[in-house]
């Protein structure tokens, strides 16, 4: 199409700029040139300095002992093998899989139902999308602090109060091992629902009527039609959706940070992210190299659930 | 939006009313903390445990009283500073290195799109330790710069905005060209109108991304006039415990400005997510 329009503007103006004058071109060229680096200039500089420069000290940093305040001395992977011996960790890599082997398909599952219906309703559509996305335009520092009222005992919190209502006896949530992570998982779906919602209405909407239409004329009925053509024409959005929501649930931090602040991560570490290890590592005990060996950890998982998704797609292909 | 796509499987059931009417229960719960959130910063610390969602006496004294401590007033206006000045970054610098690598034939444009784009790999939690790092030793460490200089450019912006550069036809750029108008000219009063669906949506999401963050600027700030909101807020509701009126009066200055804006400019923001979604 771009080849098309140019030969057609060059059709039309007789006599254009470049054609005509060879002697011209060379310098032109290099003036363009001289703009393009121009433009690049700062970028490069801030990609180089601001995110390449840092990701390798990270790794170097990873095999070092460096404090703050002594100088950084290389103790090869010393921090790794310290890690994985480490049991909190392992209890912190656990809970941060409970948070995505669980929060992703549950969210995704609740998504894809609100928006296969809603993709339906005409009335008050606009309205009813509203109240599914606001959610996620909100902060989750702040509505952590929502969440915790809600998950107070009674008579102060909101759910428990409703609760007793219906006659079922007053939980812990956020003060129990038990519930404590799932109690913070809600709050991380319900943040993240509304954006699911909409790619996935997106998805929908991107599926041609004329499928649904030979599908009818087949006599396949409506379950039929929703397994056989709406999702698996849906995958790729669906995929999306599992490495988007999988990465955040896997990098969550501002919710476990604010549900629990009296003692972060707990009660006795029963919420603990690894992110909210790295934080407390880094900055809580100032053990840097320790804590970066932790985040290219983190960085290694979250490569692989990537790189599992391109691998997916390309199956598909 | 039109009723014309799902039109034709959606007059089928006859349970449409039960449909609705489930959504819509649905979509209250889903706004109810934020229902309860308005609701609670309205009333005083005696009504609090009264569940009604209407206070029975309303009263603003709970955002007087915040607003009138300061904090909150510096926090908001850091937040806005800092969300706003990384705004105008990413829609210039993205759009321009976008435009860029879209139009221009040279050497080392395909390998400087693919360095770009590896960043996107690379979680902000592995570069905040040399980050933190390089900012103590630079004393950008608590400052406005220390809080923005992680995001001023990002490659999903720069990827997104590539995208739409590459649908804005050639002829247009040479006509320019022809007309006399240097480069810089040709990308900021030819090109860039050409895209400004895209630019709102990447504004919307730089915008929302800032005014949200928490991991970041917990970090690099120290001395409370430089918190940003969302962590003002959390040191904040740390200090007041259990004076929950108070803590939902915060939250709720927090959340207002977004909400604002979604009511204002619901069709461009929701629009804007489904074109970053699909094409990110």
């Amino acid at each position: 199409m771009g080849t098309d329009n140019l030969q057609g503007a060059a059709s039309g103006r007789p006599g254009g700029t470049a054609a005509t004058m060879p002697a011209d071109r060379f310098s032109m060229r290099t003036r363009r040139l001289l703009w393009v680096w121009g433009f690049l200039a700062i970028p490069i500089l801030f990609y180089a300095i601001i995110r390449f420069y840092p990701t390798f000290q990270a790794f170097y940093l990873s095999m070092t002992n460096w404090d703050l305040v002594r100088p950084a001395k290389f103790v090869g992977f010393a921090n790794y093998i310290k890690l994985f011996k480490d049991p909190q960790f392992w209890k912190v890599f656990r809970n941060t899989f409970t948070y995505l082997i669980i929060g992703t398909p549950l969210s995704l599952v609740i998504a894809f139902t609100v928006a296969f219906f809603l993709d339906r309703v005409r009335f008050m559509h606009n309205f009813i999308r509203a109240l599914y996305f606001l959610p996620y335009l909100t902060t989750a520092a702040a509505m952590a602090w929502v969440w915790r009222w809600f998950y107070q005992p009674p008579p102060i919190g909101v759910i428990n109060d409703v609760l007793a209502i219906v006659g079922i006896p007053q939980q812990p949530f956020i003060r129990s091992t038990d519930q404590a992570l799932f109690s913070v998982m809600v709050t991380a779906i319900w943040a993240g629902l509304g954006f699911q919602v909409i790619i996935f209405m997106a998805g929908l909407r991107a599926i041609p009527t004329t499928f649904y239409e030979a599908a009818r004329i087949d006599g396949l009925g409506e379950w039929a039609i929703l397994r056989k053509i709406t999702l698996p024409l849906l995958k790729p959005t669906t995929v999306f959706l599992v490495v988007f929501s999988s990465i955040a649930f896997l990098r969550i931090f501002d919710q476990v940070y604010n549900m629990t602040t009296n003692d972060p991560g707990g009660p006795l570490g029963s919420t603990k992210p690894l992110v909210l290890m790295i934080y407390q590592t880094a900055f809580g005990s100032y053990a840097m190299g320790y804590a970066a060996a932790q985040t290219v950890v983190l960085f290694t998982i979250l490569l692989i659930v990537s790189l599992l998704q391109l691998w997916i797609l390309r199956e598909k292909k | 939006m039109t009723d014309t796509p799902a039109l034709s499987h959606a007059n089928i059931r006859p349970g449409r009313i039960i449909t609705w009417t489930l959504l819509f229960i649905g979509g209250l719960i889903m706004i109810s903390p934020l229902l309860f959130m308005f609701s609670t910063s309205l009333k005083t610390a005696d009504q609090v445990y009264d569940l009604r969602l209407i206070p029975a006496a309303p009263t603003l004294a709970n955002y007087i009283s915040v607003l009138a401590d300061g904090r909150f007033m510096r926090w908001f206006l850091n937040s806005m500073f800092v969300a706003v000045t990384v705004t105008i970054s990413n829609c210039f610098f993205d759009s321009l290195v976008g435009y860029t690598l879209a139009k221009f034939e040279f050497r080392g444009r395909y390998f400087i799109f693919i360095a770009i784009l590896s960043t996107l790999m690379i979680p902000t939690e592995m570069l905040v330790i040399p980050w933190y790092l390089m900012s103590s030793q630079l004393g950008w460490l608590d400052s406005y710069w220390g809080i923005m200089f992680p995001g001023m450019m990002t490659a999903f912006g720069t990827f997104l905005m590539k995208q739409f550069f590459e649908t804005v036809p050639n002829d247009f750029i040479e006509a320019a060209r022809v007309d006399g108008l240097n480069e810089f000219q040709i990308w900021w009063k030819v090109a860039m109108p050409l895209v400004t669906p895209a630019l709102s949506a990447l504004a919307i999401f730089t915008f929302l991304g800032n005014w949200t963050a928490f991991f970041w600027p917990l970090i690099v700030t120290t001395s409370k006039e430089l918190y940003t909101l969302p962590v003002g807020l959390s040191s904040f509701a740390v200090e007041q415990s259990i004076q929950w009126e108070m803590i939902m009066t915060g939250a709720a200055i927090a959340t207002l400005p977004t909400l604002i804006v979604f009511l204002v400019l619901q069709r461009y923001i929701v629009r804007g997510v489904m074109l970053a979604g699909l094409k990110g």
